[in-house]
């Protein structure tokens, strides 16, 4: 298959090398800083000795939590993250003291030489250990290691269990997963003449960053200057860590007045950085004989680690979207996040889906198999649509739902009817076994229920004729800036090189929430439409005299401002030169708030999101039988994301998210022993390569969506959340074995 | 045999200029480029050879300049990604889409480069298996996929 070109303002720059990344500014004078780690998993009466570091050639200052003015601790829901540990330790990710020296070697020797003192406690580290009434409690606030509760309560599982043929109990488990950017977290902070101090870091999230740093400072919001630079990868991981690295850095660069810079290197950014939540699920689901699944109760606990971060908004994904894109009257959930001392778990890719999905759609495909129903007629018996009430009582009635229609696009180009009957099965004659397998999912777009969600942008036309264009949604890399571009030169009809992004600063647009959860384009894009819709007004009201026409009668395309049945028009440079003399400021500001959401806490019913994109993957393997490795042979994915803007990188979403759910699937597990990492770099920690991939075609499904200015959903999460089920159900198609826990690892023994 | 103990300068050709330069003995090729000459296209993704976002060409041959030092490059011909202007690979990476986050892109475009002058002729196989050395997180390999194609046929051209 063949991509379409893509558009990237950024492009030019990130071939050429001249991408600028947090580590690639230098300052004159500029201080170099290290972390020092607490070094224990659990422990009190943390003391620290910073005498013979401070003595150290080069070293200036050694931080410690004293030299404080602010809050030690700080976080997006409970402020319980040590951005410098104080007495206590509570994971082996902890840092107690940082290092300023005029170089980075001199800042790593004089770190060696901060001595560390305090008294161990027993680390709790499992769950099961956590949930022991007799086990130590973890965090510092409350008085128990479950730190989450969510439940959703529809119906009566219970009785409905009674008229069930089938009821199947199973039980699931998930791996933590390491985020594996390439870029590690860094941090250059300036202090600027005026006071303010400028932070250029690798984050995703400028006002979750400025949040951190004002709050370690002691500071108000209005002292920090966050600038938006080329950031290497984040998945929603590059949000608690890496404003933490930035807030340290700025905190020496107040505390020393000099310029200072702080970069991880890679065991540092396993060490410390959160990751996927691993999870235990169990399900308890009851059919009738015709494949009409009729209840539901799930049970799962994630391990939240020694912080809370976002667990609370993750385990909601998963309560809200417990049961998959499936339609069942009677279905409770009980969703716990449990405190470890492990290190914390928070924003993945995906955000509590591709467990819950990976159970559910292993689970549709085991009743499929217990009653002799076809896998594809049984996900059509039960999957939402147009109209339907979903698990938290949402009718779907305000968009196109999709979901078969998206199923049937994938099973027709990958020919999913003939190639499931030359399935394996568990016998073949060679030494190859062959699969096929699906999933489907769907996705609340946005945060739903669980945040505030608004978005806002600047339209600032210049008096050549170009536009200046900022919103609140931050490039990670994913190509937003070039979405906005795109969205914008459509909207006015003028051609996209009169756009400049400009580099937007958390001292100029608006805090508009985070760039996650799947929001960019939907939120971003449709800011841009309110700015549009302002900025039209405003130029017809100003030019319509000009154009010889009403101001409802302005238009704008083909690079032009016409008036009425075309016969004059004026061109950008005119219209803007024009707006200027009458001394008016061709400038607007627009702002989009998400449509309402609604959440009732003690059942879990409501109207979680105000949309959803519909999904469907599906995959070809081999097993080999004598090493039980795993080969995939094709992967076609469709996605409804309601109107393509960029293609390409539509394109390059899906097949990014498919291969890190291959990780996901088949690779990827980020061991703890005794609440330390095994792995320290990418040697102990296997990511997808170019030869564990094979040939990928993405399908763009554009149902536009009424709830979103543009018609635009998203993809980066739907693009991750379920080829894992989709590789256990054709592991299972081709050798017969179900397997229950990520990664999957196939046993020769068993396929002989 | 030259003495190793301390600082000392070296003479090193990069992009085609004669670069002078001090380093110490045990300063690995991609500090001295990064710290020392400015040239931060040259990304430090694992400083461990597993990530190959500082791979760059030493006498047209892709090294992971984080794992050669700087003293073996003397008299070396050393080609990073600022030396690369306007070159085939970096156009057909920027219109396939062979980025997104943009961090392991100088590095595999330097990898591509090596590639396709050791594999003229279309080879999906061989692509894979040479590019394996970099990882990107991002993309999947597919737009990098494609942008090998295109630019192995204006290579041709």
């Amino acid at each position: 298959m063949t991509a379409e070109k893509a558009f990237r303002n950024d492009g030019y720059a990130k071939v050429s090398g001249r991408a600028a990344y947090a580590d690639d500014f230098s300052v004159a004078g500029m201080l170099h800083m290290v972390p020092v780690y607490a070094e224990y998993v659990s422990a009190k009466n943390l003391r620290v000795h910073t005498e013979a570091a401070l003595a150290s050639p080069g070293c200036v200052r050694v931080i410690t939590a004293k030299d404080v003015p602010g809050r030690t601790h700080f976080g997006q829901i409970e402020k319980d993250y040590p951005i410098i540990a104080v007495d206590r330790v509570r994971s082996y990710g902890d840092v107690c003291a940082l290092v300023l020296a005029e170089t980075r070697d001199q800042a790593l020797a004089a770190a060696a030489l901060v001595r560390v003192e305090a008294e161990p406690l027993k680390p709790v580290l499992t769950v099961e250990e956590a949930l022991n009434p007799y086990a130590p409690v973890v965090p510092g606030y409350g008085d128990t290691n479950i730190v989450v509760e969510h439940k959703l309560r529809k119906g009566d599982p219970d009785a409905a269990f009674a008229g069930c043929e089938l009821i199947l109990e199973e039980e699931f488990h998930t791996q933590t997963i390491e985020q594996a950017y390439l870029e590690p977290e860094a941090a250059l902070c300036v202090p600027r003449h005026d006071g303010v101090i400028e932070v250029y870091g690798s984050m995703q999230h400028p006002f979750s960053t400025r949040r951190f740093s004002a709050a370690l400072l002691g500071e108000p919001l209005s002292n920090i200057e966050v600038y938006t630079i080329a950031v290497g990868g984040g998945f929603g991981g590059k949000d608690d860590t890496a404003a933490c690295v930035c807030a340290r850095a700025a905190l020496g660069a107040r505390l020393t007045g000099r310029p200072v810079k702080m970069t991880y290197d890679r065991a540092w950014s396993f060490r410390e950085s959160y990751k996927r939540h691993p999870y235990t699920l169990k399900y308890k689901v009851g059919v009738t004989s015709e494949g009409r699944v009729m209840a539901v109760k799930a049970t799962m606990y994630a391990d939240s680690g020694a912080y809370l971060s976002v667990s609370p908004w993750v385990t909601w994904r998963s309560t809200a979207q417990c049961f998959g894109p499936y339609s069942v009257d009677n279905v409770h959930a009980d969703v716990y996040a449990v405190a470890t001392n492990n290190i914390f778990n928070g924003a993945m890719r995906g955000f509590g889906a591709p467990q819950v999905n990976f159970a559910v759609e292993s689970l549709m495909d085991m009743i499929a198999a217990e009653l002799k129903i076809h896998p594809l007629g049984l996900r059509r018996i039960n999957m939402v649509k147009q109209d339907s009430l979903t698990v938290t009582g949402q009718k779907l009635d305000k968009h196109v739902v999709s979901m078969e229609e998206v199923m049937n696009r994938v099973v027709h180009d990958i020919g999913y009817r003939k190639k499931y009957e030359q399935c394996s099965f568990g016998k073949a004659e060679g030494d190859e076994l062959y699969g096929i397998g699906l999933a489907i999912s769907y996705r609340g777009a946005s945060l739903g229920a669980e945040g505030m969600d608004f978005c806002s942008c600047i339209l600032n036309g210049q008096y050549d004729g170009s536009l200046l264009l900022e919103t609140g949604i931050h490039e990670n890399g994913q190509g937003s800036e070039s979405a906005m571009i795109l969205i914008l030169a459509e909207a006015l009809g003028c051609d996209q090189k009169r756009i400049r992004y400009r580099r937007p600063s958390t001292s100029n647009v608006p805090d508009s929430g985070t760039t996650v959860a799947t929001r960019g384009t939907i939120m971003g894009g449709s800011a841009v439409m309110a700015a549009v819709a302002e900025f039209k007004a405003l130029l017809s009201a100003h030019l319509a005299e000009r154009l010889r026409c009403k101001p409802d009668e302005v238009n704008f395309h083909d690079d032009k401002i016409w008036g009425l049945n075309y016969e004059y028009s004026l061109s950008w440079e005119e219209a803007m030169r024009e707006l200027y003399l009458q001394r008016v400021t061709p400038y607007a500001f627009g702002s989009f708030k998400a449509p309402d959401v609604s959440w009732d806490d003690t059942n879990g019913q409501g109207d979680a999101y105000f949309t959803f994109v519909y999904s469907c993957q599906a995959v070809e393997l081999s097993v080999e039988k004598k090493t039980g490795k795993v080969k995939l042979l094709n992967i076609v994915a469709a996605h409804d994301i309601g109107k393509a803007i960029n293609r390409a990188m539509l394109l390059g979403q899906i097949y990014g998210g498919i291969t890190q759910a291959v990780g996901m699937a088949l690779m990827e597990d980020f061991k703890l022993e005794e609440g330390k990492p095994v792995a320290h770099n990418f040697d102990g920690y296997i990511l997808p390569r170019s030869t564990d991939l094979p040939p990928m075609t993405g399908i763009i499904v554009e149902n536009h969506d009424p709830a979103s200015l543009t018609g635009a959903k998203g993809i980066g999460e739907p693009a991750i959340e379920l080829l894992a089920p989709a590789i256990a159900n054709a592991v299972y198609n081709a050798t017969g074995i179900r397997a229950k826990s990520l990664p999957i690892k196939l046993n020769p023994e068993d396929l002989a | 045999m030259k003495d190793y103990a301390g600082p000392i300068e070296l003479s090193l050709r990069i992009n085609g200029e004669t670069r002078r330069v001090q380093a110490r003995p045990g300063d690995s090729l991609l500090r001295l480029l990064r710290e020392r000459l400015g040239l931060t296209g040259t990304k430090c993704g694992c400083e461990n050879g597993d990530c190959g976002a500082c791979t760059v060409l030493v006498d047209g041959a892709p090294i992971k300049s984080c794992m050669a030092l700087a003293v073996e490059c003397e008299g070396s011909d050393i080609l990073t990604i600022e030396g690369l202007r306007g070159h085939p690979v970096q156009k057909a990476f920027a219109v396939e889409n062979g980025f997104q986050c943009g961090f392991c892109t100088p590095g595999m475009i330097l990898n591509a480069v090596a590639l396709l002058s050791a594999h003229p002729e279309e080879d999906e196989e061989a692509d894979r298996e040479w590019m394996q050395s970099n990882i990107c997180r991002c993309t999947g390999y597919e737009g990098i996929r494609l942008a090998l194609a295109s630019a192995r046929r204006s290579l041709k051209d």
